[in-house]
């Protein structure tokens, strides 16, 4: 009866609300899902903080404070969407900082250099743009509305990349140079960020018969590449892949598939900077302590006061 | 520390004065002033509001669910409390 009422109301596009009944599994995907996306944000958080003190210009820093800043935001939307699921937020964080629950594996790769800011907002911030935007019609209501917000915000992100680029790419041969090379590096884990081929997806068959996903992920790569390609061209950069033509019959590009089997090393644990991503946030959320500490002795001291 | 100590706020914005507050999401706080201070950071970094409530989620009583129907159908049959019911004659106007 209960299934019989949920499946109904997933079929007719309607949404499922936090005091519905759901299906377990349903309920426990939408955690890891959600979780998982929250935990992104925030170590999404380390690669471009990288930069905030080597910006090149006071506009170039305030602009990427306000991006970080963003990114702690989409944590806490996210976070506070989990919870309506019926976790608490210190569970999730604890099993993130336990290596318990895993987030984008594009955050293991380093920013190098300056470009790597402009490249992360244009290819990582619009592959992320391409699998947010249908997860705005979720079947699950918190999450889609938080979607909203997010997807909204991160058009800013994915613009303020570009322009990066396209700045160094129309600059000295030397900044042309390092644009190229931050491209050459961050095509690759783009693509990657749609996950493996639907073929050997552990997730897609079902999320999508739930309507969580709307898309499969190699839909939503095509559909990346097909806005990238154009993009790359007004900037005068090349995508590192020989393979990328149009293909008419088709009406998309062609391009070479990402190496699968560097994704799931890097998802095991052994790309670049996993070590460090995990390291540098256990060590923010114990310097933190104290500020947390402080903040709920201050509260109990008014509310004592209060009572008296 | 754990954190789990600090309440849950559920978060309410009003976008421009003539609108009401509507519902945007909680946060976790120690109390009413901190919860205010990271409503503004969390859900108005982008001039979404000009007034903001937070309320403490163990404060607010909701409609079960489970009770939809017997809870709100008593309005389902009523159809003659909607001006659509009344039949107008031709060429009378302003009604």
């Amino acid at each position: 009866m209960l299934q019989l009422e949920f499946d109904e109301r997933v079929a007719a596009d309607d949404r499922v609300e936090p005091r519905d009944w759901m299906p377990d599994a349903y309920r426990s995907t939408l955690i890891r899902q959600i979780a998982q996306h929250a935990h992104s944000e925030i170590i999404g958080m380390q690669p471009e903080g990288n930069w905030i003190t080597r910006a090149p210009s006071l506009k170039r820093k305030a602009i990427l404070i306000a991006k970080v800043q963003d990114e702690a935001g989409h944590g806490l939307y996210l976070y506070s969407a989990a919870e309506t699921l019926g976790v608490d937020r210190d569970e999730l964080v604890e099993l993130l900082l336990a290596g318990r629950q895993k987030y984008s594996s594009i955050f293991n790769y380093p920013t190098l250099t300056w470009a790597d800011i402009g490249a992360i907002g244009w290819l990582v911030d619009g592959a992320a743009i391409t699998n947010q935007v249908p997860l705005c019609r979720c079947s699950y209501g918190p999450y889609a509305r938080a979607m909203v917000r997010i997807c909204k915000e991160e058009s800013f992100h994915q613009r303020q990349g570009f322009e990066i680029l396209y700045t160094l790419g129309h600059g000295t041969p030397g900044q042309k140079a390092m644009a190229q090379d931050a491209v050459d590096r961050w095509w690759w884990p783009s693509l990657m960020m749609f996950g493996p081929p639907d073929a050997a997806s552990t997730h897609t068959g079902q999320s999508t018969a739930w309507k969580i996903k709307r898309f499969g992920n190699d839909e939503l790569r095509q559909r990346f590449v097909d806005m990238t390609v154009p993009q790359a061209d007004a900037l005068g950069l090349a995508l590192p892949d020989d393979g990328i033509a149009w293909n008419a019959e088709r009406g998309h590009y062609d391009f070479t598939e990402p190496d699968y089997a560097e994704l799931t090393a890097v998802i095991e644990g052994n790309g670049p900077c996993n070590a460090e991503r995990i390291a540098v946030r256990r060590a923010a959320h114990e310097d933190g302590a104290w500020v947390r500490e402080a903040a709920a002795a201050y509260a109990a001291k008014r509310a004592g006061r209060e009572a008296a | 520390m754990n954190r789990s100590d600090w309440p849950l706020w559920e978060v309410f914005v009003r976008a421009r004065r003539g609108l009401s507050h509507q519902h945007v999401g909680s946060l976790h706080a120690p109390d009413a002033a901190m919860a205010l201070r990271n409503a503004r950071d969390v859900y108005t970094r982008r001039n979404e509001g000009v007034s903001i409530w937070v309320v403490p989620a163990a404060a607010i009583h909701a409609s079960s669910p489970d009770e939809k129907d017997p809870f709100f159908t008593p309005a389902a049959d009523k159809v003659y409390r909607h001006p659509t019911f009344y039949p107008v004659p031709e060429g009378v106007e302003h009604l």
